[in-house]
C-alpha cells in the first residue's frame, strides 16, 4: 500500500480527532485538509517504515498550533463569519452536548493529550513523540484534563441553572 | 515493612486507561479498595473515556468529503501544477514572441486571430484557477447577484452566469481577470464528481461581429470559443471531453441568445 492509500485510510481518524479538537465540522475538515496538504508537502521528511499515523498526528498538531496562533490575530474577522459551529448540536443527548462543551473549555494542550490517548488510543510514549513533549508532561496534562472535565461534568447541573438566572 | 505498594497519579491514569500489566493492575485495585473517593474518581475517568468515544466515534462512519480525499491523493493536481508551469512558460514565450499585452504589428489582424488569442488566454485562466481547492473563485455562487453585478460593471457589458444544471454543472463562483483590452469575467462550474469548467467572457468593442463555434486544444485544456455581438466567450475544461464541452457550449450560447 502506498502513502496516498494509507493517507486516505487515515482520513476518518484525522476527522474524528479534529472534530473533538476544534468542535465544528467545517473548521475540523479545514484542519484535516490543511494537514493532508502539509503532509504531502513534507512527505520527504517522513521516514518510511515508521508509524505514518503518528507522523500525521504530529503534522496535524503543528498545523493546528499555527492556526490557533493565526486565529488570535484575525479574531475580529471570525466574529463576522456566520455561525457554523456544530458543537452544540453534535450529540443528541444532553450528556454529549455538555461533554462537548466541556472539552472545548480545556486548555488546548490538555485537550490534545486527552484526545490522543482516549480516541486514538495512542500509548503515552506515542503521544509524547507526536506532540514533542516528555512523557511526564503527557501524564500530568492527561491527569489535569480529566480532573477538569470531571469537575465540570459534576457541576454542570448547577452551572446550567446559574446561566439561566444570569 | 509496608505491604502496601506505592501508587502514583500516573499509575491511576494508566489504570483508568487499562494499560497496566495484570500484576500492577491488581496492586492498584487493592490500593483503590481502601480509598473509595479515589476509586470513584478513577471510575469517572473511565466513564469519561467511554463518553468521549461515544461522542466522536460516529465521525469515523461519516462519508469522507471529496475535497479531503483529493487532498490525500494530490497526484492529478501535481500533474496539473506541472501543466500550469507549462502554461506559464508557454505564456512567457508567446508574450516574448508576439507582445502578449501590447499590440504588435506582427500579429495577424482579424477576428480569427483575436478569437484564437482569447481561447489561449481562457485556457491559461482555466489551467491556473481550476485546480484551486480552497480559493477557486473570488466571489462564491452564494452571492451570485453581487458577483454578476460586480463583473458586469467591471467588464463593461452585461454578463451573467448561465444555468448549466441540465448538464450537471453548478456554479462555484467567479473572478475578475485582466484581459487584452480590459477586465474579463471568469465563471467557474463544477459537477458533483468535481469536474470543472470555466466560462471566460470579455466585452467586444466592435459589438457587431458574430463567429461560429471554434475549437482549440491547448495542452490538456479543451476550449470552445465564439463571438456574439457584445461579448466574446470561451468555455474551457481539462476534465470534460470535447463532445461534453460542445454540448455545454451550445447550452451557454442558447441562454445568451435569448
Amino acid at each position: 500500500m502506498n502513502e496516498a492509500e494509507r493517507l486516505v485510510e487515515l482520513i476518518p481518524r484525522l476527522r474524528r480527532y479534529a472534530r473533538a479538537l476544534v468542535g465544528d465540522r467545517a473548521s475540523a475538515d479545514d484542519l484535516v485538509q490543511d494537514t493532508l496538504e502539509r503532509a504531502w508537502a513534507k512527505l520527504h521528511l517522513y521516514r518510511r517504515g515508521t508509524d505514518l499515523r503518528a507522523w500525521l498526528f504530529t503534522v496535524m498538531h503543528n498545523v493546528h498550533v499555527n492556526k490557533v496562533r493565526a486565529t488570535r490575530v484575525t479574531d475580529t474577522l471570525d466574529d463576522e463569519l456566520p455561525e457554523l459551529a456544530q458543537r452544540a448540536s453534535q450529540g443528541d443527548t444532553l450528556l454529549l452536548r455538555d461533554l462537548d462543551r466541556a472539552i472545548a473549555r480545556l486548555p488546548s494542550e490538555q485537550r490534545a493529550v486527552l484526545l490522543l490517548v482516549t480516541l486514538e488510543e495512542m500509548s503515552y510514549e506515542e503521544v509524547a513523540r507526536a506532540l514533542g513533549i516528555p512523557t511526564g508532561t503527557v501524564m500530568s496534562r492527561l491527569s489535569r484534563a480529566r480532573e477538569k472535565l470531571r469537575t465540570m461534568m459534576l457541576g454542570q447541573g448547577a452551572a446550567a441553572k446559574l446561566k439561566v438566572v444570569r | 515493612m509496608s505491604t502496601e505498594p506505592t501508587v502514583t497519579e500516573a499509575d491511576l491514569q494508566a489504570y483508568a486507561d487499562a494499560r497496566l500489566g495484570a500484576e500492577r493492575s491488581a496492586e492498584v485495585e487493592s490500593w483503590l479498595a481502601a480509598r473509595p473517593e479515589e476509586a470513584e474518581r478513577v471510575t469517572a475517568y473511565r466513564r469519561l473515556g467511554e463518553a468521549l468515544r461515544a461522542a466522536y466515534d460516529p465521525v469515523l462512519a461519516e462519508p469522507v468529503p471529496q475535497q479531503l480525499e483529493a487532498a490525500a491523493t494530490p497526484r492529478p493536481s501535481a500533474r496539473r501544477i506541472a501543466s500550469i508551469a507549462g502554461w506559464i512558460a508557454l505564456g512567457a514565450l508567446l508574450g516574448a514572441l508576439s507582445g502578449w499585452e501590447a499590440h504588435d504589428w506582427r500579429r495577424p489582424a482579424g477576428p480569427l486571430a483575436e478569437g484564437a488569442a482569447m481561447a489561449r488566454r481562457a485556457a491559461i485562466a482555466h489551467a491556473t484557477y481550476s485546480p484551486e481547492v480552497r480559493h477557486p473563485v473570488e466571489v462564491g455562487a452564494d452571492q451570485e447577484e453581487h458577483l454578476v453585478a460586480w463583473l458586469s460593471k467591471r467588464v463593461g457589458t452585461k454578463v451573467r452566469a448561465p444555468k448549466l444544471d441540465e448538464a450537471g454543472m453548478t456554479l462555484v463562483g467567479g473572478r475578475l481577470l485582466p484581459g487584452e483590452s480590459g477586465p474579463v469575467a471568469l465563471f467557474m462550474y463544477q459537477s458533483a464528481a468535481g469536474r470543472r469548467l470555466t466560462l471566460y467572457i470579455r466585452a467586444e468593442a466592435n459589438g457587431q461581429r458574430e463567429t461560429a463555434f471554434r475549437y482549440a486544444r491547448e495542452n490538456n485544456v479543451s476550449v470552445f470559443y465564439w463571438i456574439d455581438r457584445d461579448c466574446g466567450y470561451a468555455i474551457s475544461s481539462a476534465d470534460l471531453s470535447k463532445d461534453e464541452l460542445l454540448r455545454i457550449a451550445t447550452l451557454v450560447y442558447k441562454q445568451f441568445e435569448s
